[in-house]
Parts: structure tokens; C-alpha cells; sequence
């Protein structure tokens, strides 16, 4: 069976982009336009992994994050924080609240493939 | 006669419990226990301004006149009640710059001048010896009732009586030796006299009592009370006028001038300025003596008219005197006892009066009359290393015997002309000369030493003329003819109907005319020409004298001298043994341990000048210090330098409180700044982190589809066409964001190049919305225009308000959606020309109305981000402003939003 995989992201081109490299990987793509949106489908989808995006409209990344941390059923869903804030404390930020990986955009797409398939693989 | 022996032991003795007061009080003072550091004996000592002639004189003036003796009392108690500061400004200074007299005081503020001050003595000494022959005259005359009592008549005075048989003479001795005794048994540097002063307090309180007592034994002894003396005086038909009329006889003109007479006497009759100005110990004592000295005043009054009444009711038409009613009613009575008290009392008023008045006038004379002309004339300040302190006590001595044989002179040429209070008058009309040489002195800098010399003398020309010269002639020592028809038969020129001035009493007459000289030659002389330095200087120093904190006279002087010349000096003057304790003491004080050591500096010549001062008189002072000390001489302009270096120095630290309250203002202005820096700085990594932002998300989608392609080789060919359509549109949004960020960037920091000329708005809109119309085909939308004819032109940069008009339709096109509708609209209104791009979009929520024209801040909602930067509207909105319009968005959410910008006409450009 395959993994499902959620992107989040308010950027239409960027989640083209994702969106070809994850289904050329093999997984089921959901996206979500914003927050709240990421949010819902995360928890009627259950997705294996999210790439979530920091700023987007209605509910910012951090928050999504948070939220799907705090939920107990949620515990399986790995997180990949992709953002164009890529200070310091943005990072700490991300991780502290739950992120398994954070990755600074602009990415390589090998490196995203590479750490999609480790945290799935986990 | 038998009476005799007696009554001159009993004034003897009671010379002698003065004379021991005295001595016990200078002993005191010696072992710094002063009895008279104290308010009330301050407030006492000036009760000396209550002589013979209040205490026999008051009930003669109310027989003549009823209350009209009051005002020679209202006078002093206004004066203490409102001119207090007066005597305060003159007390401070007096001290400031060791003021021994009056005559020294007006010498020394006119800069330390040695005529000004020998003129202000003989002004004192002429003026004063009347008032000191009324005290003889009252002594012997009540001596004389008390010898022949039980007569009860005042002796006349046998004029053909030599003088060696009158015991007035011998009177006149005795209080000279005693005065001697008082005032000059040594030298003192701050010529003050505590024993005398001590002295001079018991006497008030003796005459006091002495008087009190006679009042008392009148009213409720020989009547029943005031109300019956009052009720009996009515029921005569002479004494109704006394008893009921506040100004029986008198005019209101009388009055006032006898208010003001008395008032400038308390002030200026040397007797009073030494009481209470130079043997002032603490300025604070005034407080008590504001009310102290008026209630005294007032105490030694209320049996004034009983007395008065009682005698005139009792001796009707016995021809005695109303001056003796104090004394002849006891001796009437048989009241002994009473009768002696009285006779105390009034030697009390007597001794007071001659004893202070002769010693301020010997020093006057001695400091002020006879060292400058001994300086002068024997060169004595070069006389070698010889103690002079002897010298100046004889001149004292001297001074005190020769005034009161003046005054015996006077008594028997012009004495029995007058009653007592007459005589007063003419010395209170002759001190009231210096009222405005000290009143000018003390609050005017522009006086000048001729101009006080000029007022003084014509002042007291024109009182010797209208009263002493008449008080001569009335007295027979002169024609009578001078007084009814004028000198040489001119009328205009009776001196007491001075160019035909009638209607005043001789004293008012006398004070109008010699006031008027006295001023209009002081002002007039005065400003001739501007003060010397020295008077510049001195006049600051009592014109500000309750200011200065501390003398400046030190900086006045600039010169060579010799420590050791200087203390000789002084030694001369004050005797060896106090001029070395004195530069010992100054050289302790300065930390030196050697005074032979001392720098001979300003402070030093300053300090001996002022030790000089005390002993000989200000500018006699000067005189001498100025023969061992080689002045150089300050200009004008220096004086004032230095003198403005206290009033510097206070402008200074008011300076400095307004620099430190502005440099507390600039700091909280700085840290207000620094909090706005720190913002901006803030905003600018914002900004930055924005951009950063901006710059990375379609730099993301650039590199992840241009990997994509390459890493890949199979894509499908449409696929591999709208991939490289995103990158190529991601590059332009790129290219457009550099350039925004740029152009913003440049705009905000006023670097931004402006174009500006006339243009034509209809045309620019037009232009625009053709420019945009391939954009809104694409989008399916609707652009239609609603322009008028014709629109006046503006002054604009045309590309920039394209740029605008471009931004505004772009964005409309995006946000409006397929197949919306977007209206332009351009318009002439009151503020100018107006702008609308309305469209029928979904609108945009109040919340999001103002954060649209921030940066970065795009409108939410919509689906193709790519074509817009955020930052589109904030640089539209500051094009507009620029140009002093203003932009802004009105809607309602689901109907649409129109964005407006209105410019006005006269809008110009940088």
C-alpha cells in the first residue's frame, strides 16, 4: 500500500514542483491551500508524512504543527517544515515544536527525495 | 531747697546704675554672652526715638492741638509696619560694608566719598543740636519745677544769667562726661556700644513706667477713669474741641506731613540709624521689633490726652505750661514720690536721647569731619609707626563736649522761642534731608556722589532758610522784619511763605520746599552723567545688598601692598595689640600660620580696610589704605565686569539649571530616538526577512522544476512545457521584486528621481487602460471608463502615475475574477482630481483595508500569487503622496472594492 504524503503550501508553482517529485516517488499527494485546510486534512487523511510550509494564510505552520503534536493520534504523521524563513531561530523554532525535519527553501530536490524517504522509512 | 541735694544724688545715682548696666553689659560682651543679642532689647533700644519731647512734649502738642500729636507717632509705626524691608536693605548693607554712621553710610554708597560724608555730618550735627538743647531745656525745667515747688511754674529763663550760674550749663557738662564715660572708653572696630545700648533699653522701660504711672495716677487718682476725665472735658467749651476732633486745628496737609516727617526721622535721625541699624546684632531681631517698637509706641501714648485734659481742667487759667503737665500734676498733688519717678523718667528720655545722639554725631564728626581733614592736612597716614587710637577717642571726646555745649549755645539763643515739640520738628525737618540720597542710594544705581551732594545741600539750604533762620529770629537774634517782610523787604522770598506758598504750617512748608530741592537736584545732578566705578561699584553693593550673598567689594580692588604696612596701619588706628590679634585671626582663617607671611592680595587690603572702616568711617578708610596700598585703578567698565560677575555667577547657575533640565530633555528626546532607531532597525530586518522571503519562495520553484527537468529526461512533452512556463514566470515576478524592492527602497529614502511635468489625466488613464487590455481580455473582465470631456492639467511625474493607474488595473484585473466588471472613473471634485477603479469583486474585509498598503501584505484569497510582489500598492500610495494627494480603498465585503486617489490641481512636484 502506499504512503500518503500532504503538501501544504499557499504557492501554486512550488507545490506543482513537489507535487510531480513526490508522485514520481510513489506516494498518494494531498495538498492544502493553507493552514486550516492542512490541518483538516491531516487528521481525515492521517497522511504518512506532511511537507509543511511555515507562512501561509489562515494558520501559519508552527500552529499546524503544534496542533497535530498535541493530538495523540496523530503521533504517527512525520512532519518536514519547508520555509523560506531560514534564521536561526526559525529553525529552533520548528524543531521544538515538533518538526522531524526542516528544510530551508530554496532545496535541492534530491535532498528533499532523500529525506522523505528516511522519515518514511523510519 | 533743701531739695536740691537730694533730687542731684538721685540723678546721680541713677547716672550710676545706667553707667553700671552699661559696664556689666560690656563685660558680657567681652565673654561672648551679649545681654543685648536679643529681639526685645533691640526693639527697646529703638524706643531712644521717645525723648523728653515725647515724654513732657506730647501733652504739650495735644493741649495746643488735641490728637494732633499722634502723627510724629504714626509715622515710625507705618514705617515699621510697611517699611520694614526698608530698614532690612539698610541693615544689610550697613553691615556688608561696615557702616559706622549715617553721614558714613551715604559717604560710602556714593563712593566713599570724604565731602559727601563731612556735609551729611555738619547736615546732622546742625540739624540735631536743636533737639539736643530741647533735652537740656526739658532737664533744667523740670529740675527747676521740683526746686520750687510748690509753685508749680516753669522758671523763665533769666537770659542775663550768665552762663557759668545756669544750671542748665552744668547739666549740659555732666551728661557730656557721662556720654564720655558711655561711648569712648575704647576704640571698637565695629563701632558698636553694648553697654549703651543695654543702658538705653532700661531707660525705655524706665520712662515707660515713669510715664505710665503719672498717666495712671491722672486718670484714676485725681479723676475717675478716662470716661470722666472725657465727660468733664466735654462740659468745657475749650477743651471740647481737643477732646472730640481728630484734627482740631490742623489740616489734613499737617497731618500727612507730620506722619511723613516722622516717619523719615525714624529712619534717619542718627540717633535711630545707630540704635537700630549699626548696633543692630542680628537682622532677625527686626521681626520683633515690627510689632515690639509700635506697641511701645502706642503704651507711651494712651495717657497722653488724660493727662492733657486733666492738667488743662485742673490748672485752667494759671498760666502753666501743658509741656510740665507730667510732672506739675503729681507735684500739684503733693505726690512726691510719683513726682521724683517722674523726674527719672523724664532724665531717662533725656540721658537716652543725648547719650546715643552725641555719640553717632562724634563719630560722624571724628570719622567723616575731622580724620579727612587731619589726613589732609598733616599727612598723618604717612606719620610713621605712632598710635593713633588714642587720637581718634580724644577727637571723639572732643566731638561729644563740643556738641552739647552747641547745644547749651542753642538753648539760650533760641530755646524759649519754642515749646518742645517745635524744636523736635526743626530736627526732624533737617534729617529728613537724607531721606533721598538713602532711600536713592538704596534702591537707584544711577545716584551719583554729586548728585547726593547737590540734593543734600540744596535740601538743607532751603530748611536752614525756612526754620532755622527763623527759629533765630523769632528768638530776636534776628530782625523780625526777615520774617514778616523777607530779606530786603522781598515778599516772595519770606522764608515761611516761600515764593508766596501760604496755607501750610512752617514744618510742612519748610519739608515741601526742602524735599522738592532735595530731590530735583539729586535726580537732575545725578543723571548729568553716568556713575563713576566707584560709584557703579559702591551702588551695587547697597543697591543689591539683599541680594549678594556674600561682599564683593574684594574684587573691587587690584594693586600692590604690604602685609606688614597693612597691619601698622591698622595698629595705628585700632592700637598694636588688635591689629595683631586681627591678622592673626585673618591669617588663621586663611590657613597661614605667620601673619607676616600673608599675601598682601585684595582680601587682605580689603580685610584692613574694613577694620579701618569700623574705626574711622568708610572713606576715611579708603583715604589711608590708599597711602600704603598702590591702587591701580579699575575702569568703569572692569568695575561693572567684576560687579556682573555675581550676578553672573547667578545667571549662571539659573543657566545651568535650564542646560541640565534641556539635557535631560535632549536625553529622553535621544532615548525616544535610539527607540526609534532600534524600531526602524527592527522594521529594516523585517524588511528584510521579508524580501529574503519573497526572493526564496519563486527562487524555489525555480530551482525544483529546473531540477526536475534535469534530473529527468522522460517527462512528457506538455508537461515539460508548462514547467518551463512557471520558471520563465517565476523569473519575471523575480526580476519585478528586485525592482520593486528597489524602487520602494529608493522612494522611502528620498533618493527617488522625479519628472515632474504638466499632464494631461483623461489622456495618462487612457492610456493606461489600453495598456492593460490585453490583460483584462486574458482574464475575461470587463473594463469600461467613464471620463469627462476635458480635466484641467496637472503637474506630475507622468511614468510614476502610469505606474500607479498600471498597478491599480493589474490588480483589479486579478483580484475581480473571470468575467467581472471594473469601472474607471476620473472626475473633477473640490480637492482635486479624483481616480476610481471600482470593481464587482468579492471586496475586501475591513481587517485587510489598511495592512493591503503595507508591504508585502498582499490581499489574501486569491490563486495566482505569482503575479504580484506586495509591494505594488505601498509604492502606489507613496507616488500619490508624494504629489499631495492621498490613495485609498473603500468596500464592502462581496460587492466589490474601488481604490481611489484624488490629486489636487496646484500639485507640485520636488
Amino acid at each position: 500500500m502506499s504512503k500518503t504524503l500532504l503538501i501544504a503550501d499557499d504557492e501554486p508553482n512550488i507545490v506543482i514542483s513537489v507535487e510531480y517529485l513526490m508522485k514520481r516517488e510513489g506516494f498518494e499527494v494531498l495538498v492544502a491551500g493553507d493552514g486550516e485546510e492542512a490541518l483538516a486534512k491531516i487528521r481525515q487523511h492521517r497522511p504518512d508524512i506532511v511537507l509543511l510550509d511555515v507562512m501561509m494564510p489562515k494558520m501559519n505552520g508552527f500552529d499546524v504543527c503544534q496542533e497535530v503534536r498535541a493530538d495523540p493520534t496523530l503521533s504517527g504523521v512525520r512532519i518536514l517544515m519547508l520555509t523560506a524563513k531560514g534564521r536561526d531561530t526559525e529553525v529552533a523554532k520548528g524543531l521544538a515544536l515538533g518538526a522531524d525535519v526542516y528544510m530551508t527553501k530554496p532545496f535541492s530536490t534530491r535532498e528533499l527525495v532523500e529525506k522523505v524517504r528516511q522519515l518514511v522509512g523510519q | 531747697m533743701t531739695l536740691a541735694p537730694l533730687l542731684a544724688v538721685v540723678a546721680l545715682l541713677y547716672l550710676g546704675l545706667l553707667f553700671a548696666v552699661a559696664w556689666w553689659a560690656d563685660r558680657r560682651a567681652d565673654q561672648q554672652r551679649s545681654v543685648i543679642a536679643n529681639p526685645t532689647v533691640y526693639a527697646l533700644s529703638m524706643a531712644v526715638y521717645c525723648t523728653t519731647w515725647t515724654f513732657y512734649g506730647s501733652v504739650g502738642r495735644a493741649a495746643g492741638s488735641g490728637v494732633g500729636f499722634l502723627p510724629i507717632y504714626l509715622g515710625p509705626t507705618l514705617v515699621m509696619a510697611l517699611g520694614w524691608f526698608l530698614l532690612l536693605k539698610m541693615i544689610r548693607s550697613a553691615k556688608a560694608n561696615r557702616i559706622t554712621s549715617i553721614a558714613d553710610f551715604i559717604a560710602s554708597r556714593y563712593g566713599k566719598s570724604q565731602l559727601l560724608g563731612g556735609l551729611a555730618t555738619v547736615i546732622a550735627v546742625v540739624g540735631v543740636v536743636p533737639y539736643i538743647s530741647l533735652q537740656l531745656k526739658a532737664v533744667s525745667g523740670s529740675l527747676g519745677i521740683l526746686l520750687q515747688q510748690p509753685a508749680a511754674l516753669l522758671p523763665r529763663h533769666d537770659a542775663a544769667q550768665p552762663f557759668f550760674a545756669d544750671s542748665t550749663f552744668y547739666i549740659a557738662l555732666i551728661l557730656a562726661a557721662f556720654t564720655v564715660l558711655f561711648g569712648t572708653r575704647h576704640l571698637d572696630a565695629t563701632e558698636r556700644h553694648e553697654g549703651m545700648v543695654a543702658a538705653v533699653a532700661l531707660e525705655s522701660v524706665v520712662k515707660l513706667v515713669a510715664f505710665s504711672a503719672a498717666g495712671l495716677f491722672v486718670t484714676y487718682g485725681l479723676y475717675d477713669g478716662f470716661g470722666d476725665i472725657f465727660q468733664r472735658a466735654q462740659a468745657v467749651e475749650r477743651l471740647r474741641v481737643l477732646a472730640g476732633s481728630l484734627a482740631a486745628g490742623q489740616g489734613y496737609a499737617t497731618w500727612f506731613s507730620l506722619t511723613l516727617l516722622a516717619a523719615l526721622a525714624m529712619l534717619f535721625l542718627p540717633r535711630q540709624f545707630q540704635v537700630a541699624v549699626v548696633e543692630n546684632v542680628n537682622e532677625s531681631h527686626l521681626k520683633r521689633a515690627i510689632w515690639l517698637f509700635p506697641l511701645y509706641l502706642l503704651l507711651i501714648n494712651v495717657f497722653v490726652l488724660p493727662i492733657t485734659l486733666g492738667g488743662l481742667l485742673r490748672f485752667s487759667g494759671q498760666g502753666v505750661d501743658a509741656d510740665t503737665f507730667v510732672l506739675t500734676l503729681p507735684v500739684a498733688a503733693h505726690q512726691d514720690a510719683l513726682a521724683l519717678l517722674v523726674f527719672i523718667g523724664g532724665l531717662s528720655a533725656a540721658t537716652g536721647m543725648v547719650i546715643v545722639e552725641t555719640i553717632a554725631l562724634s563719630t560722624m564728626v571724628c570719622n567723616d569731619l575731622v580724620m579727612p581733614l587731619l589726613l589732609r592736612w598733616t599727612g598723618l597716614a604717612q606719620g610713621g609707626a605712632r598710635d593713633l587710637s588714642g587720637l581718634l577717642l580724644a577727637i571723639r571726646r572732643g566731638a561729644i563736649l563740643a556738641i552739647l555745649l552747641l547745644g547749651y549755645l542753642y538753648f539760650r539763643l533760641a530755646g524759649e522761642a519754642y515749646a518742645l515739640v517745635g524744636i523736635g520738628l526743626i530736627s526732624f525737618a533737617a534729617v529728613a534731608q537724607f531721606a533721598p540720597a538713602m532711600i536713592g542710594g538704596l534702591y537707584w544705581r544711577g545716584g551719583t556722589r554729586d548728585g547726593a551732594l547737590a540734593g543734600l545741600s540744596a535740601g538743607f539750604l532751603v530748611w536752614g532758610y525756612t526754620l532755622l533762620l527763623p527759629s533765630f529770629a523769632k528768638s530776636g537774634w534776628l530782625p523780625a522784619s526777615f520774617l514778616t517782610d523777607g530779606p530786603f523787604a522781598l515778599g516772595l522770598l519770606r522764608p515761611q511763605q516761600l515764593f508766596g506758598l501760604t496755607g501750610l504750617d512752617e514744618i510742612s512748608h519748610s519739608l515741601f520746599w526742602s524735599l522738592c530741592a532735595n530731590l530735583g537736584a539729586y535726580v537732575v545732578v545725578s543723571l548729568r552723567r553716568p556713575p563713576t566705578a566707584v560709584e557703579a561699584g559702591q551702588a551695587r553693593l547697597f543697591v543689591d545688598a539683599l541680594k549678594l550673598s556674600r561682599p564683593v567689594g574684594v574684587a573691587l580692588w587690584r594693586g600692590r601692598a604690604d602685609s606688614g604696612e597693612l597691619q601698622t596701619l591698622v595698629g595705628r588706628f585700632l592700637g598694636p595689640e588688635r591689629a595683631r590679634a586681627a591678622f592673626a585671626g585673618y591669617a588663621r582663617r586663611h590657613g597661614v600660620a605667620d601673619p607676616a607671611t600673608l599675601e598682601a592680595d585684595a582680601d587682605l587690603v580689603h580685610f584692613a580696610e574694613s577694620q579701618l572702616a569700623g574705626a574711622i568711617g568708610s572713606a576715611s578708610a579708603r583715604a589711608v589704605v590708599a597711602s600704603v596700598a598702590q591702587e591701580e585703578p579699575l575702569s568703569p567698565a572692569e568695575v561693572m565686569e567684576i560687579l556682573d560677575e555675581a550676578s553672573q555667577l547667578r545667571r549662571y547657575s539659573r543657566e545651568l539649571e535650564r542646560k541640565s533640565q534641556q539635557l535631560e530633555a535632549a536625553t529622553h528626546q535621544l532615548t525616544a530616538a535610539n527607540a526609534r532607531l532600534q524600531e526602524l532597525d527592527r522594521l529594516k530586518d523585517d524588511f528584510m526577512s521579508s524580501v529574503t522571503h519573497e526572493l526564496r519562495t519563486p527562487l524555489t520553484s525555480i530551482r525544483a522544476l529546473s531540477e526536475i527537468l534535469r534530473d529527468d529526461p522522460d517527462i512528457p512533452p506538455p508537461e515539460r512545457q508548462r514547467f518551463h512556463t512557471i520558471i520563465v514566470g517565476e523569473t519575471e515576478r523575480l526580476t519585478r521584486l528586485v525592482n520593486q524592492t528597489l524602487d520602494l527602497a529608493k522612494i522611502e529614502s528620498g533618493n527617488a528621481e522625479w519628472h515632474t511635468t504638466e499632464i494631461d489625466l483623461k489622456q495618462l488613464v487612457a492610456q493606461s487602460a489600453e495598456a492593460t487590455g490585453q490583460l483584462f481580455r486574458d482574464k475575461e473582465v470587463a473594463l469600461s471608463l467613464e471620463l469627462p470631456e476635458r480635466v484641467p492639467p496637472l503637474l506630475a511625474d507622468r511614468d510614476r502615475l502610469i505606474q500607479v493607474m498600471l498597478n491599480l488595473l493589474s490588480n483589479a484585473a486579478k483580484f475581480v475574477g473571470r468575467g467581472g466588471k471594473v469601472t474607471v472613473r476620473l472626475a473633477e471634485t473640490p480637492e482635486g482630481l479624483r481616480v476610481d477603479v471600482a470593481d464587482n469583486g468579492k471586496g475586501i474585509a475591513p481587517e485587510e483595508q489598511q495592512l493591503i498598503f503595507e508591504r508585502f501584505r498582499q490581499g489574501g484569497g486569491m490563486t495566482d500569487k505569482p503575479a504580484g510582489t506586495g509591494l505594488g500598492l505601498p509604492i502606489s500610495r507613496h507616488i500619490i503622496e508624494h504629489f499631495g494627494g492621498r490613495l485609498w480603498v473603500e468596500s464592502v465585503p462581496g460587492a466589490g472594492a474601488t481604490f481611489s486617489f484624488v490629486l489636487p490641481r496646484a500639485a507640485v512636484g520636488q
